[in-house]
């Protein structure tokens, strides 16, 4: 039988979705118990030992110096920064994208201009960011609200115009005005689009505010790693990293349930 | 006078011309079929009426008024294709006509004046035959079930004009003899003056009290833009139901108004 041809049935597919990831942790698991059967104070490839030490000092042992949880306060601040920076880009996308994509009038100037901003490389401008809004919390939430909102639009308005213009034709109608066309028509058909261009932006997203931590913040998990890093503090980098990976991971999940639990209708029209 | 009124319209993109010379004299009730070769203009005639274009040269009268620039409530329209709102639940997609006029700033109704306007979509519903199937999705329907709800959406506004642009063209066989008797039901109780372009010269013949052929009748083999289709065919058809027709219009209103509904 051919390659193309061959489905995995269930228990197999369970299993080829575990193998990579076992293989991968077995590997550094390997590697690790070598390195440190060899040399005891070896810190590049720590022990699950070791790591879930730095876990449970980071997470339920209170800092001496500031009495927080820093894993938590951690994990705060920069979900904090996310979800503000994501529900701006979201609103301004949203927008524009709508603008764009329906009024012939405002994506003639609007169009050109996000596409030559959205070509603008977001971590270029951070000192700019860092210049203007100066080093507190605004200018790592604009980091992310520059970097992800032309892109979002962008998105959008391409979306709108593919909108059958034929279902504009019929709103008119039945009656719309522009407002209320966008409003009842556009919108709705949008906001199914607008959660899956944000899962697609998601990645973007979290390494914008990392670099925009790493660079100046007293807090967050992108703060926090590259503080550790001067003492090779693999022990905490490692599981900063598996918690960030889950966090972006959830939200990836989360906005794709909400997708089908609030839009059932959209599935079954894009066929 | 008649209802519509086409003097002399031309419709041209660029070097191509695609109507030249077009008069036309309608009165209100006719249903007139539009068949022609594909590209002929018999869909670029709906849309001139529909107001989603205008015409090169020469216009076109609605009782005597210019007809207005973009499309409106006056003229319904049933497309082939994408013509009901896939985010909207069959009820919702009719009653959306009653919401749009009635609310100029959210576009739609609260309370018991949201319920009225259901009631009344789903009362169409019923009439078109889609009262079982009020809370689904269109993408949930046949073709031909979305088609029904795309002309009940159209008449819940009750338009003075029903443009249909080959809309069974994609059902079949079957479900297109419900269509067309579901569709003369409707346009004979209602005033509806309608305009359908259609593939089907039977469909054409059968439903129509009034044929209009589009053809070209001049040809340069070396300009094939250079000159457009005309009207080259206007044949009365179906007599009888003209007859009726007339004969209700010429009844005093309110016992014409029992004898549409019976």
């Amino acid at each position: 039988m051919r390659l193309i041809n061959r489905h995995p049935d269930r228990p197999s597919r369970l299993l080829l979705v575990i193998l990579p990831f076992a293989l991968v942790l077995f590997a550094y698991f390997m590697g690790s118990a070598e390195r440190l059967t060899e040399n005891p104070n070896d810190k590049l490839l720590p022990s699950a030992v070791q790591m879930a030490d730095a876990v449970k000092r980071l997470a339920f042992v209170a800092d001496t110096r500031t009495g927080e949880y820093l894993l938590w306060q951690d994990t705060a601040s920069s979900l904090q920064r996310l979800a503000i920076g994501l529900g701006i880009s979201a609103l301004a996308g949203l927008c524009l994208g709508i603008a764009a994509g329906t009024l012939p009038l405002f994506g003639a100037p609007l169009s050109p201009l996000l596409t030559v901003l959205s070509m603008v490389p977001p971590l270029a401008i951070l000192p700019i960011l860092f210049i203007v809004f100066g080093l507190g919390e605004l200018s790592k939430v604009m980091l992310i609200v520059i970097g992800i909102t032309p892109c979002l639009a962008r998105d959008l308005e391409q979306r709108a115009r593919e909108i059958p213009v034929e279902l504009l034709i019929k709103a008119q109608t039945l009656g719309a005005s522009t407002w209320t066309l966008m409003l009842r028509v556009v919108l709705p058909q949008l906001l199914p689009r607008l959660l899956i261009s944000l899962r697609l932006m998601l990645g973007s997203a979290w390494l914008f505010l990392i670099a925009a931590e790493a660079i100046a913040s007293t807090d967050g998990l992108g703060y926090r790693i590259f503080l550790v890093r001067r003492y090779l503090a693999m022990d905490v980098i490692l599981p900063y990293v598996v918690w960030i990976t889950l966090l972006a991971w959830l939200m990836d999940w989360g906005l794709k349930r909400l997708t089908q639990r609030a839009f059932p209708w959209y599935e079954g029209a894009r066929a | 006078m008649s209802f519509i009124t086409v003097k002399n319209v031309w419709q041209q993109y660029a070097d191509q011309v695609v109507l030249e010379g077009l008069n036309l004299n309608v009165n209100e009730g006719e249903f007139c079929t539009l068949v022609g070769a594909s590209g002929c203009g018999k869909s670029t005639f709906l849309r001139l009426l529909l107001g989603q274009e205008r015409a090169s040269r020469g216009e076109i009268l609605l009782d005597g008024q210019a007809l207005a620039s973009e499309p409106d409530a006056s003229r319904g329209v049933v497309f082939q294709r994408y013509s009901v709102f896939p985010h909207l639940s069959v009820l919702d997609n009719v009653a959306l006509g009653l919401e749009l006029p009635r609310s100029p700033l959210l576009g739609r109704l609260f309370g018991s004046a949201k319920k009225h306007a259901r009631e009344q979509a789903s009362v169409l519903l019923h009439k078109v035959g889609l009262g079982h199937a009020l809370d689904k999705y269109p993408a949930q329907l046949s073709g031909g079930m979305q088609q029904r709800l795309a002309i009940a959406q159209a008449l819940i506004m009750k338009p003075r004009v029903l443009l249909l642009d080959e809309p069974f063209g994609a059902l079949d066989p079957g479900i297109r003899k419900d269509m067309h008797a579901l569709l003369l039901e409707l346009w004979r109780e209602t005033q509806l003056t309608v305009f359908m372009v259609t593939h089907d010269l039977s469909e054409g013949f059968s439903l129509g009290t009034r044929l209009l052929v589009f053809d070209k009748v001049r040809l340069d083999p070396h300009a094939p833009g250079a000159y457009g289709a005309r009207i080259t065919y206007d044949i009365p058809l179906n007599s009888d139901r003209r007859a009726q027709r007339a004969a209700v219009d010429a009844l005093p209103p309110t016992l014409a108004g029992v004898l549409r509904t019976a």
